[in-house]
């Protein structure tokens, strides 16, 4: 046995136990890997294993039911196509990680016949499933994949939004973009170049044809800054929409007028050119991160389906919204309370984890009420919901008006702000050169006015803030700061006060540092180790991984009193092991850390006490922040925590504690109201309504597949210890922009000269637009990468 | 030189040709997953290659 020891998992590569199955010289850790392995090899799979080593690597423990999917009702959601032959499904599968995956889950027709084919989308972590519902019921082929270690996450308002299958019009309205600028700009050439005194009927010709490619990108590649600059005359607030449109309309027309005149060549190039940048910068702008969700709400970490007892004491699942008050309600092991309800039998042993971060297991007795979000962990048990679950008591946060309104405040961009001003300054100019040129002719009048609008539309302008901040989004990205768009770039520079929350945020959910009080010789943590590794607990296994034992001890009549402690016999002495009062039979009034007391025989040893640990680098955060900005804790916690955090905060009053979900919001409200731009640092679902209500919500999470709830940004815990790093380089980024204006500026000035005489040639608007705008996005693009250097972070 | 109406006729129904091919390729959903075919591509049908494999050894015996 003892050579067993050190041997993995040929599934899932995890170190297998003593008792490990043993199977043609491979060894699998549990029966769960053993039986994958049994169904793939017999189905001739191997195949799966030759392409990477233990390709079983994430382990979903939960098992899912999914018995109602056999409900009509609720298939027909996830269902995105059928007729009688065949249905079509698109399932998520969160533990789709390697080439393996990819292989397996499209070669799920051999396992059974009933599927026609699938594919895999490695980055949306989906595959679509095509099935005869003859032979295989929907129910049927998400049990498959749970029972080959893939189980589908399955969501209803999720499946809602992917079964309208819209793609993006941007990279079409680009080709056509693309497209007429190539060919107006090859038939522009001739005419720059200067036409042969015979060859002026191809001088026409080519003209005509250039305006003709203006035309469908004008109607359909530009349409957008039409649509955008109507709305925003209409709305009153004039935006960077409006000029950009009115440019193009002005070349338009003056292009046309000039072919039907035949008083010059024509802006058909300069036209097709600005349009074609644009949408490259608004392309540039879109970045889409396939594996995270900033839109999540307690949805997302509900079940789709609940059991219930029905009037014959029959169990039964019902959808989601289906719960009513009244209803009984059966949770089993690792399934979470949907709604307020009342604990009617069984022994609730409930892990709040996900609502407030701390995974510290809480006991309920009957009748006791329970709030949704919490995990049971232990046996079935049977509740009588009490409110529905829109109006229970963590799920009531998201009828608050901070979810209703969009974030129209941070929305108002630097371009923006600036592209009000500049309309009216253009507008000025323009209707001055065309009262100045009117005492000596209309023509030359008409021609000052539009060559201003043309000269001055602020096509670099309008691409500074796009590349500069994709490239700032991407460098955020390698650094593991993810942002949802280039607008929180600048709304993260415009912070100045932060809010952090304590658990899981601040402290390590995991985490937690264990200290021995009391004294116990070599022997006696022989004999604790013994104990604790016949119990599951989450404290137990803590208190294994810790003790190195010498000896392997023999124990019995082990007893695991559930929400209480163990006990064991060894050699006619008891131990016991667990709560205060459960060893020393005295209550406590402390209940600041969790504690394991440890008694043998008579003898009393001591405690383990668990101290939830502080993010590693958070006091060189703080200080590091300390002069620009302020700083606060809120924490749903009741103040036992706050000696452990009053080391790092100096004033007491910027420790609250007890804060409910709501608290938590209007305190970000009220920060607000003073005038304060607030970003808050949360993790769990108590923090959802803080993080919408905030200048920039930033979820922070360990493991990055894990949800996080509806946020800004989501941070991954190891680069925590950059925030001022990536604060500082926001503000920077911003900079750049500035920088660009000034740029776009002299650019403008320069065309400005020429046109306010109402001398523009086609080929000096020819020349200069495409000038500024790459000169333009290659500062915007070194300057911004020369900013990330100098703060340190990677490229 | 009238030839030169002819070639660019030519040349811009040539380019909207390719035109209408991107098109036609993004909306069958070429554009959707640029990641995946990519790995795809690379997992060879290893059991078929041993079909074919013994398929050949026991054509050679028969001989």
């Amino acid at each position: 046995m003892a050579i067993l020891t050190q041997t993995t998992c040929f599934h899932c590569g995890d170190k297998c136990p003593e008792d490990a199955i043993q199977v043609q010289e491979k060894s699998f850790c549990c029966n769960g890997c053993y039986q994958v392995y049994q169904i793939l090899s017999e189905s001739k799979l191997n195949n799966y294993y030759h392409l990477n080593t233990h390709p079983g690597k994430i382990k979903i423990q939960s098992e899912q039911k999914f018995a109602y999917l056999d409900d009509a009702e609720i298939a027909d959601k996830i269902i995105y196509y059928q007729d009688e032959k065949q249905c079509a499904v698109s399932f998520y599968i969160p533990a789709i990680h390697c080439s393996s995956c990819i292989w397996l889950l499209e070669h799920l027709n051999t396992l059974n016949t009933g599927i026609i084919e699938n594919r895999v989308d490695f980055l949306k972590k989906t595959v679509e499933i095509r099935f005869h519902p003859e032979q295989i019921s929907l129910r049927q082929v998400a049990e498959l994949l749970q029972q080959i270690g893939y189980p589908p996450f399955i969501q209803l308002h999720h499946s809602d939004e992917s079964s309208k299958k819209t793609r993006d019009p941007l990279l079409l309205k680009i080709a056509v973009a693309g497209f007429c600028f190539g060919n107006a700009m090859l038939l522009s050439f001739p005419a720059y170049f200067g036409l042969n005194k015979g060859d002026e009927v191809f001088g026409d010709f080519f003209q005509l044809l250039a305006l003709s490619f203006a035309i469908p990108s004008m109607v359909y590649a530009g349409s957008d800054y039409f649509k955008q600059a109507y709305i925003s005359l209409r709305s009153k607030v004039l935006d960077i929409n409006f000029p950009l449109a009115l440019g193009i309309a002005v070349l338009f027309l003056r292009s046309l007028s000039e072919y039907i005149f035949h008083n010059g060549a024509g802006f058909a190039d300069s036209l097709t050119g600005l349009i074609f940048f644009l949408l490259v910068g608004k392309w540039v702008q879109q970045k889409t991160y396939h594996h995270l969700s900033f839109e999540r709400d307690y949805r997302s970490f509900f079940p789709v389906a609940v059991q219930i007892l029905d009037e014959q004491h029959q169990e039964k699942s019902i959808p989601l919204e289906k719960l009513k008050k009244g209803d009984r309600l059966l949770v089993k092991n690792q399934e979470i309370i949907p709604a307020d309800a009342i604990l009617v039998k069984g022994e609730a042993s409930i892990d709040f984890s996900f609502v407030t971060g701390e995974s510290v297991l809480v006991n309920k007795v009957l009748g006791e009420l329970i709030y949704a979000g919490g995990k049971q962990c232990g046996a079935t048990i049977e509740l009588e919901v009490m409110k529905p679950v829109s109006q229970s008591y963590l799920t009531t946060l998201w009828n608050h008006d901070a979810f209703k309104k969009p974030n129209a405040e941070g929305s108002q961009t630097f371009v923006n702000k600036i592209a009000k001003h500049f309309t009216w300054v253009l507008l000025l100019i323009a209707t001055l050169a065309f009262a100045f040129h009117l005492h000596q002719s209309w023509a030359l009048a008409i021609n000052a006015f539009t060559a201003i609008l043309i000269v001055a539309c602020p096509c670099a302008l309008a691409l500074s803030t796009p590349f500069t901040m994709a490239a700032a989004l991407s460098i955020f990205d390698k650094n593991k700061f993810y942002l949802k768009n280039t607008d929180v770039v600048e709304q993260l520079a415009s912070i100045n006060h932060l809010v952090f929350d304590k658990t899981g945020t601040l402290t390590l959910v995991d985490e937690k540092d264990m200290i021995f009080e009391g004294s116990m010789s070599p022997a006696d943590a022989d004999l604790i180790y013994a104990v604790c590794k016949h119990s599951s607990h989450p404290l137990s296994r803590r208190i294994c991984s810790h003790l190195k034992p010498q000896h392997t001890l023999v124990i019995n009549q082990f007893q695991e009193y559930s929400g209480s402690g163990l006990s064991a016999d060894f050699h006619g002495e008891k131990i016991i092991l667990g709560k205060r009062s459960f060893v020393l039979k005295e209550s406590s009034l402390d209940f600041s850390y969790p504690e394991v007391h440890v008694k043998i025989g008579e003898r009393y040893l001591g405690k383990f006490i668990f101290i939830q640990k502080v993010r590693s680098g958070f006091q060189e955060v703080l200080k590091a922040l300390e002069g620009n900005y302020k700083s606060d804790l809120l924490s749903g916690d009741h103040a036992h925590g706050q000696q452990q955090m009053s080391a790092y905060f100096q004033h007491p009053d910027q420790l609250h504690f007890a804060q409910s979900p709501k608290d938590k919001l209007q305190f970000i409200a009220h920060l607000q109201a003073k005038g304060a731009k607030v970003m808050m640092m949360g993790d769990g679902l108590n923090d959802a309504g803080a993080l919408k209500q905030s200048h920039v919500g930033v979820a922070i999470t360990d493991e990055i597949n894990n949800f996080t709830p509806g946020s800004d940004a989501i941070l991954e815990g190891s680069a925590f210890i950059k925030l001022p790093q990536f604060l500082a380089f926001s503000k920077a980024s911003v900079r750049v922009v500035h920088q660009a204006l000034v740029i776009s500026l002299i650019y403008n000035s320069i065309g400005l000269s020429f046109a306010i005489t109402g001398e523009l040639s086609p080929l000096l608007a020819a020349i200069l637009m495409p000038l500024s705008t790459i000169s333009i996005v290659t500062f915007c693009s070194l300057a911004t990468h020369k900013a990330a250097i100098k703060h340190h972070l990677k490229l | 030189m009238s030839a030169i109406f002819f070639l660019i006729a030519c040349s811009v129904t040539l380019a909207l040709i390719f035109l209408g091919a991107f098109f036609w390729a993004h909306h069958h959903g070429q554009n959707d997953d640029l990641y995946t075919p990519s790995v795809r591509m690379l997992l060879d049908e290893e059991d078929k290659a041993k079909e074919w494999e013994d398929e050949i050894r026991e054509t050679e015996a028969d001989k």
